[in-house]
C-alpha cells in the first residue's frame, strides 16, 4: 500500500533525525510524555492493578463512606490511600478508571472529527465548486460558536430525539459523536488548503491521466502529503477533546454517574465540597489538569518540532 | 482590494460595513435556520403543548392553527419573523414565555461577563506589558509559567478550587448565586449591593482568567516584537521619557491584535459563562440553556442560540468598525483585514 510506506518512511525519518533529536533535547518533552505515559498506564491497567471496583455496587460497604486520604487525617485507611465517597468506593480507584474512560472518549472523539475533517476537506479541495462552497461556508458558521456550544447543541438534539433511559445507555458514543462532530472545522480547512496545491502537482494529474479514480488519488496520493499538519492538530485537539468531555460530564450532560468519566466524577465530588469532603472532587481534578497540561506540552513540542517556520 | 484609487474614504467605509452587514446577516440567517430545524423537527411541539389524552381530532386541529401543516419554507419564514419579534413560544419544561425566561435572566449573564472581560482586561494586559518589557526577569517567567497552567486547566475546575480556598475554607465570599440584586425596570443588578458585589468577585475571575491568560500573552509576545522596532530605538535616541515610550509608543502598537482577541473572546465568554454559572449556581441564561439540554427542551435552546448568534455578530461588526479608530493605515486602505500588522 502506497501510504503505508509513505507512513513507513516518515516514520524512518522521523526516528533517524531531527525529530527524536529534539525530543531527547526537552526535558519538559520529555517530563510530559512520561506523566501522559504513566496515566495512560494506570488507566488501562485499572482493572488489574486497581486496590477496588469502585462501580461494581456488590463490593461496596457505606460503613467505607467518607473515609479522609491517609496522608491528612489519621481517620484515613491504607486500603483507600486517597479516601472513599459518600457510597464508600475508593476514590483512587474510580480515578483510575474515570482516567480511562475520559482517555477513549478524548481519543476516539479526535478520531472521529480527524476522519470527517479529512473526508469533507479532501472533498472540499479536490471537486471545489458548490459542494466546496457549502462545506467552506458551514465550517465559517461552526467556527463562529466555541465547539462547547455546539457539542452541547447536539447532545441536546440526540436527548430530544430518544428517551432518557436509551441515552443514558448510548451516552459515550452521543459524546464522542458531539465533540467529534464541534471539531472536524479545523482539519476540513488544513486538508483543503493543502489539497489544492498538491491537487495542480504532477504527480497527481499523472495519476489521473492513468485513469485512477478521484478516491484512489485522494487517499493514495494526496492524503499521505497532508498527514504531518493533521497529526500536530490531533494532539493538540487531544487536551481539547478531553477538557470539553470533562466540561460536559461536569454540566451533567455527558457521562452517567453509573459510568463516570474525569468530569462526572468531579461534579459528583462538588456536591460533597461544601461540607468539606474536598478530597472527593479534588483529586480527580488534579488528575485531569496533570494530563492536559502533559498533553498540551507534547502538543506544543510536536507543532515545533514538525513546523520550525511556525513558531 | 478593490477601488484602491477610489477618492472618498467614506464611500470605501461604507462598503466596507455593507458588506461585514450582508455577511452578519447571513451567519444569522444560518443559525435561523438551525434554530428552526431544532424548534420544528426535533420533538413534537403539539406533543409538548397538550395532555396525554387529548384526541387526534383537537392536536390535529391545533397543528392547523399553529400552521404547522404548512410548507416547510413557510414556516421558516414565520419563525424568523417571530424571532425578529423576540418571539419564541412556550418553554416545554416550565410553559412560561421563552422570551420572558431569557429576558429575567441576561442580566445576570451579562453582568458577569462584563465583569470577567474589565477583569481579565485591567490585569491582563498590564501583566503583558510588564512580562513583555522584562522578560527575563524571575517574576516574568514565573507569571508565564502560571499562565501556561492557567491555560490547560478547565474553566470549572478553577471555579471548584476558588469556592474550596475562599468560600469552604476560608470563609470569606459566597460560592453561589448572586447576593442582594436591585431591580431598575426589567433589568436586575449586582452593582448596587455590597453582597451583590461580593456575590460576583469569584465568578468574574473564574470566567475572566482564561481571557486574562490569553491576553497576557499576547501583549507579551506584541511588546516583545514592538520593541525591538527601530522608532522604539528613535523614539529612545530623541530622549523621551520610559515611561512614554513604553505606554505612548509600545502599548499603543498592541493595541490592534488586543482588541480584535478581546472582541471576539467577548462572545466566547458569554458562551462560557454557561459553564461559570453552572458552577457558582448563578442564575443567568447559560445555566438555562443547560437546564434546557438536560430536559431537551427546544424553544429556549433555540432561542439561546439565536441570541448568541446576534451577539457574536454584533461583536465581530464591532471588532471591524474599531479597526478603523484604532489604525490609522486601515482608514487609507480599507476593506481588507490583512495588512494590521
Amino acid at each position: 500500500m502506497a501510504s503505508r510506506t509513505a507512513f513507513g518512511q516518515w516514520f524512518h525519518q522521523a526516528a533517524d533525525s531531527d525529530i527524536w533529536w529534539s525530543f531527547k533535547s526537552s526535558a519538559t518533552t520529555v517530563i510530559a510524555a512520561a506523566v501522559t505515559l504513566f496515566i495512560i498506564a494506570l488507566a488501562f491497567l485499572a482493572p488489574v492493578i486497581a486496590p477496588h471496583t469502585p462501580f461494581d455496587p456488590g463490593t461496596l460497604s457505606l460503613s467505607d463512606g467518607l473515609k479522609p486520604p491517609v496522608l491528612i487525617s489519621p481517620d484515613g485507611d491504607w486500603s483507600f490511600p486517597l479516601g472513599t465517597d459518600d457510597q464508600g468506593r475508593d476514590v483512587l480507584s474510580s480515578i483510575m478508571y474515570g482516567t480511562r474512560l475520559s482517555l477513549i472518549v478524548g481519543f476516539a472523539s479526535v478520531v472521529v472529527a480527524m476522519v470527517l475533517g479529512i473526508a469533507l476537506g479532501l472533498v472540499s479541495g479536490y471537486f471545489g465548486g458548490t459542494i466546496d462552497a457549502v462545506i467552506m461556508r458551514i465550517a465559517d458558521v461552526q467556527l463562529t460558536f466555541p465547539a462547547i456550544l455546539v457539542a452541547l447543541l447536539i447532545d441536546g438534539m440526540v436527548r430530544g430525539l430518544i428517551s432518557s433511559q436509551r441515552h443514558d445507555e448510548i451516552a459515550t458514543f452521543v459524546i464522542i459523536g458531539a465533540i467529534g462532530l464541534s471539531f472536524w472545522v479545523q482539519y476540513a480547512r488544513t486538508v483543503r488548503g493543502s489539497v489544492l496545491v498538491e491537487k495542480n502537482k504532477e504527480y497527481v494529474q499523472a495519476a489521473r491521466v492513468i485513469g485512477l479514480s478521484p478516491v484512489v488519488i485522494m487517499v493514495r496520493h494526496v492524503l499521505p502529503n497532508v498527514t504531518g499538519p493533521v497529526l500536530v492538530i490531533a494532539t493538540i485537539n487531544l487536551g481539547l477533546a478531553i477538557i470539553t468531555e470533562a466540561t460536559l460530564s461536569f454540566l451533567g450532560v455527558g457521562l452517567p454517574s453509573t459510568q463516570p468519566s474525569l468530569g462526572t466524577l468531579i461534579r459528583l465530588g462538588n456536591e460533597l465540597l461544601q461540607s468539606g469532603e474536598w478530597w472527593i472532587t479534588v483529586f480527580p481534578g488534579i488528575t485531569l489538569a496533570v494530563l492536559v497540561l502533559a498533553v498540551n506540552l507534547l502538543g506544543d513540542w510536536l507543532r515545533d518540532a514538525l513546523n520550525p517556520k511556525l513558531r | 482590494m478593490a477601488g484602491e484609487e477610489m477618492p472618498h474614504d467614506c464611500r470605501q467605509m461604507l462598503a466596507f460595513i455593507l458588506r461585514r452587514l450582508m455577511q452578519s446577516v447571513a451567519v444569522l440567517l444560518a443559525v435561523g435556520m438551525v434554530s428552526f430545524f431544532l424548534f420544528r423537527y426535533v420533538g413534537d411541539p403539539i406533543n409538548a403543548m397538550v395532555g396525554q389524552d387529548t384526541p387526534a381530532v383537537e392536536r390535529e386541529a391545533l397543528r392547523q392553527k399553529l400552521g404547522l401543516d404548512d410548507p416547510a419554507p413557510v414556516q421558516f419564514v414565520r419563525f424568523i419573523a417571530n424571532a425578529a419579534h423576540g418571539e419564541f413560544g412556550l418553554s416545554y419544561r416550565t410553559s412560561e414565555p421563552v422570551n420572558r425566561m431569557i429576558l429575567e435572566r441576561l442580566p445576570a449573564t451579562l453582568e458577569l461577563s462584563f465583569c470577567a472581560a474589565l477583569f481579565a482586561l485591567l490585569v491582563g494586559v498590564p501583566m503583558g506589558v510588564y512580562t513583555g518589557l522584562y522578560p527575563r526577569h524571575w517574576s516574568s517567567r514565573l507569571l508565564q509559567a502560571i499562565s501556561l497552567i492557567g491555560i490547560s486547566l478547565p474553566t470549572f475546575l478553577i471555579g471548584i478550587l476558588l469556592i474550596l480556598f475562599f468560600s469552604v475554607i476560608l470563609r470569606w465570599l459566597p460560592s453561589f448565586g448572586r447576593g442582594e440584586t436591585v431591580t431598575i425596570g426589567w433589568w436586575t443588578t449586582n452593582f448596587l449591593r455590597w453582597k451583590g458585589l461580593e456575590a460576583l468577585i469569584l465568578p468574574s475571575i473564574t470566567l475572566g482568567l482564561f481571557q486574562l491568560t490569553l491576553l497576557m500573552r499576547l501583549v507579551r509576545s506584541e511588546m516583545l516584537e514592538v520593541m525591538r522596532t527601530d522608532y522604539i530605538k528613535f523614539a529612545r535616541a530623541r530622549g523621551l521619557a520610559n515611561r512614554a515610550i513604553n505606554f505612548g509608543h509600545a502599548l499603543k502598537n498592541t493595541l490592534v491584535p488586543v482588541i480584535t482577541v478581546t472582541g471576539l473572546q467577548l462572545g466566547s465568554l458569554i458562551a462560557f459563562a454557561l459553564v461559570t454559572e453552572t458552577v457558582f449556581a448563578w442564575p443567568g441564561v447559560g445555566q438555562l440553556f443547560i437546564q434546557s439540554v438536560q430536559f431537551s427542551d427546544i424553544p429556549v435552546m433555540a432561542a439561546y442560540l439565536m441570541l448568541i448568534g446576534l451577539f457574536f455578530v454584533i461583536i465581530n461588526l464591532a471588532v471591524d468598525l474599531l479597526y478603523f479608530v484604532v489604525d490609522p493605515r486601515l482608514r487609507g486602505q480599507m476593506g481588507t483585514r490583512a495588512g494590521t500588522h
